[in-house]
């Protein structure tokens, strides 16, 4: 429950009366409470379909200290006529004894077909100027992330939403003309992306990178984009020619050529896993190695052989973020920069031509 | 037709080409060995931040913990101590499946330190984790021990061929204090490097380890429009004030024995001192940041036992209020031996001879039963040499003061002279503030955490060397001695809530006065 809850609202309103109760709020906020100060991270506008802005509330609400400082929810419900609007300000901690707690913003406001035409006249007066802004249309509507480019710095994706892995890599690739983009199927794989690059670290190991004979990817059912964008990222690191990848089953297949050895790459339906993102990796080099990754209790479980040897299992610990932890992970990704994305992001788009 | 996914830099180009972009890099697979495994540090900071680097995915593919302590216990004892201490002392909830898993590849060797059979033990247990893992794995020895048993088990380490691997490397990291004089941080120096190389050694500061100290270093160097202004020519004088509002708790046996001096000064307050003075190094690597920090060490004159009544102040809380209450004073805590002079507040007037700071006095200051938990640095400007305003009925233009907070409330607080709204020209001081907490989304790692990852990386820059210790001691040195001569000077008292004591003012050249605490 909040410290701290100070609330403004009001129908038919307009952008410059929201903008003013802000101000008015913030003041009269730290006027009563000295030891409390207002976040100047990030703004983030969501737009959202109202009737899904309760799902989309409750994800944001889970993302604890990765709130954006100015959040502001463009809530769209198309027969709408009236703008109204609600302020809310608050504090999710009290301050330890001698310091601050933050003060975090939300402004949600309820539109319709009918503002559409007018849609950045009434986001932009609610953005603090200055700050990055980051945009999040979790519900598809391409067109108002359009409109709302102008005010935005980064934009906020999930590739494993779009019913169509390649519409939605080829998605991705468009925004990365315009913004940043951080895309949450991407973020879901840091943890693989991580591991593999350890386990490939020692410099024992590291000249077997240049000797992978074939990659397998399990993946929940609808994140074929994601388990793409993670042979793309090694695609793209190792330097490998790409050819698009052929229907297998419930998954994809292909080769990949790494100098003069061809790798053989394979994307498997994973219908056990629940939650989209990757379910396992198993990478086979010519020396005979395998080493493997799944999810386990506790961490990732690795699986090493090599020729002769009856192979290694063990755990690498590690705790699940769930998708609230993606999603807040996203949030504060938007304030970084991963040179290695959009790389990974085209290799993506050549496998799945 | 096959399309080129990138740019690959060769084998020989590159280290390891998928590292780029990731925020963790890889550590390499280690053992770390905890001497004083069942101690107050390694329950409360060095416990907890093992788990958290295991919640966060931070730890090394293949990690084994081996605690060293004189208590008997089976593996599994220690173990449950382990989850004991994590669940009570960590900053997140722990997760019981990421706690079970880091707690399998733990084990105990009990036994004294100077024994030979602890170091014959602790072999099979390195070499059974190398098994285990079916390859060599790094060692970290963490010295968390009190310091008389660091040459002991550092002596051991070598008799026993611990100090070096063929195939892997060996590190020792040493926790503070590292000696307590500087003929015995020369001695502790010598015994390490006589079976250690320096590059295996981490000299533990963690004040080093926190952000808020790694943030000064991104404040003067990523900051145009400070370096500019950052020399004689423009300030005026450094004030770092490091002051507590507790008193010595439980820890009279140690506090006594050292000191306010060598508690907090001899270390993180000349190490704070360094981040102001020091120059720009010309990468941020491990050998040039420690470069430039022992220069300014060195450029710090040794004082002179005539000089020291003049530069040096240390004085012992009594009886006072605070937060309220009554509390005792320093004589009256419990365990402290009677006529004790043990400093529970010291200042120091430090001067850097070099080019950019002739002249220009660094004031240093820590003391326990304060009237408030605060770390500063403040860094006041010259006056404007010529003043075109009245002073009358205001409270006058007064020189600019740039204030790095580092706790409470980590920030920057530029004092700048502003008109009082009204007919009249009447300046008055404004602060411009800024703090941290309100421009990041990301909670700061605890110092443990960053500092055993950069040691088991090989990654030095956040250690303090051992001309950097000798360099710390050859300055304070001169002050512990001339303090314990017998009468010796007398020590001054303040009331516990205070600001110290009024004789701390004496130190201050010309105009300058303490800022509040």
């Amino acid at each position: 429950m909040s410290r701290i809850d100070a609330v403004w609202s009001e129908q038919g309103t307009t952008p410059d009366r929201i903008e003013a109760a802000l101000r008015k709020l913030l003041i009269e906020v730290h006027a009563e409470h000295e030891d409390f100060a207002p976040a100047r991270v990030l703004n983030m506008i969501a737009f959202v379909d109202r009737e899904w802005s309760g799902e989309i509330a409750n994800r944001l609400r889970g993302v604890g200290r990765y709130h954006a400082s100015r959040m502001i929810v463009l809530s769209y419900e198309p027969n709408r006529e009236q703008l109204d609007a609600r302020v809310m300000i608050a504090a999710e901690d009290d301050p330890a004894p001698g310091e601050l707690a933050l003060l975090r913003e939300t402004v949600v406001v309820e539109l319709g077909d009918k503002h559409m035409d007018d849609l950045l006249t009434i986001a932009d007066p609610l953005v603090v100027t200055d700050l990055p802004t980051l945009l999040w249309s979790p519900h598809g509507h391409h067109e108002i992330v359009s409109e709302l480019m102008p005010l935005a710095q980064a934009v906020l994706l999930d590739s494993v939403v779009e019913p169509d892995a390649r519409d939605a890599v080829d998605r991705a690739c468009e925004l990365t003309g315009e913004a940043y983009v951080v895309d949450l199927a991407w973020l879901r794989s840091t943890p693989w992306r991580e591991r593999i690059a350890a386990l490939f670290d020692p410099p024992a190991l590291r000249p077997e990178l240049r000797m992978l004979s074939s990659v397998t990817v399990r993946h929940h059912t609808a994140s074929t984009a994601a388990a793409t964008l993670l042979v793309g990222w090694l695609a793209s690191r190792l330097g490998w020619e790409l050819e698009p990848l052929t229907a297998n089953g419930a998954g994809l297949k292909g080769t990949a050529r790494a100098g003069a050895e061809k790798v053989s790459l394979n994307l498997e339906a994973a219908p056990e896993l629940q939650v989209p993102g990757l379910a396992g990796l198993t990478v086979q080099t010519t020396t005979g190695r395998s080493l493997s990754l799944d999810r386990g209790p506790g961490g990732l479980r690795a699986h090493n052989s090599t020729p002769g040897d009856e192979g290694r299992e063990w755990t690498i610990p590690g705790a699940s973020r769930g998708e609230t932890g993606v999603l807040g992970e996203g949030i504060r990704q938007a304030l970084l920069r991963d040179p290695t994305y959009v790389p990974a992001l085209k290799a993506a788009r050549a496998m799945l031509a | 037709m096959a399309v080129a996914a990138g740019q690959p830099e060769t084998p020989e180009q590159s280290e390891n080409p998928l590292t780029a972009g990731l925020e963790r890099l890889p550590v390499s697979p280690t053992t770390l060995v905890i001497f004083g495994a069942t101690g107050d540090l390694a329950r409360r900071k060095l416990l907890p931040a093992l788990y958290n680097l295991a919640h966060d995915g931070a730890l090394p593919e293949r990690f084994h913990l081996i605690g060293v302590s004189r208590k008997d216990k089976e593996h599994d004892d220690y173990r449950a101590e382990c989850e004991e201490a994590i669940k009570r002392f960590s900053r997140r909830t722990p997760d019981e499946a990421v706690l079970a898993t880091l707690l399998e590849n733990v084990k105990y060797v009990p036994g004294t330190f100077d024994d030979d059979d602890v170091y014959t033990e602790l072999t099979t247990c390195l070499e059974w984790a190398e098994k285990e893992a079916g390859e060599p794995l790094n060692r970290a020895f963490y010295l968390s021990t009190a310091p008389n048993f660091f040459p002991v088990i550092v002596d051991e380490l070598g008799r026993s061929n611990l100090a070096k691997h063929k195939d892997a490397e060996v590190r020792l990291i040493i926790e503070k204090p590292f000696g307590t004089t500087l003929e015995e941080a020369r001695e502790l120096n010598r015994r390490v490097l006589a079976t250690f190389e320096e590059s295996q050694v981490y000299r533990i500061d963690h004040y080093l380890g926190k952000e808020t100290v790694q943030n000064m270093m991104a404040f003067r160097f990523a900051n145009g429009m400070f370096e500019p202004l950052w020399n004689r020519n423009f300030i005026d004088s450094v004030q770092i004030t490091a002051a507590e509002d507790l008193g010595i708790g439980t820890r009279a046996d140690y506090y006594d024995a050292a000191g306010a001096l060598r508690d907090l000064i001899q270390n993180h307050m000349l190490q704070l001192l360094c981040h102001v003075a020091m120059e720009p190094p010309v990468s941020f690597t491990a050998e040039e940041v420690r470069n430039e920090k022992v220069k300014v060490l060195q450029a710090i004159p040794e004082p002179t036992i005539q000089e020291i009544p003049d530069m040096a102040l240390r004085a012992q809380y009594t009886a006072g209020h605070a937060g309220g209450e009554d509390v005792a004073g320093y004589m009256e805590e419990e365990g402290v031996p009677p006529g004790s002079r043990t400093e529970t507040y010291a200042a120091l007037r430090l001067e850097v001879d070099n080019w950019r700071w002739a002249g220009v006095p660094f004031y240093l200051r820590t003391g326990k039963r304060l009237a408030r938990k605060v770390t500063e640095i403040a860094v006041t400007l010259k006056p404007v040499p010529h003043l075109a305003f009245s002073q009358d009925g205001s409270l006058g233009v007064q020189p600019n003061q740039l204030v790095l907070t580092l706790q409470p409330n980590e920030g920057v607080s530029l004092r700048l002279g502003a008109k009082i709204p009204g007919t009249r020209m009447i300046i008055r001081p404004v602060n411009m503030e800024f703090l941290y907490g309100t421009a990041f989304l990301s909670q700061s790692p605890e110092a443990y955490e960053r500092l055993i990852t950069d040691a088991m990386r090989g990654d030095a820059t956040l250690f303090t060397r051992n001309d950097e210790v000798e360099a710390q001691w050859r300055i304070c040195d001169p002050i512990v001695k001339a303090w314990a001569l017998e009468p010796g000077p007398p020590v001054a008292e303040y009331q516990a809530g205070s600001q110290g004591p009024k004789e701390a003012d004496e130190l201050l050249e010309g105009d300058d006065r303490w800022r509040a605490i």
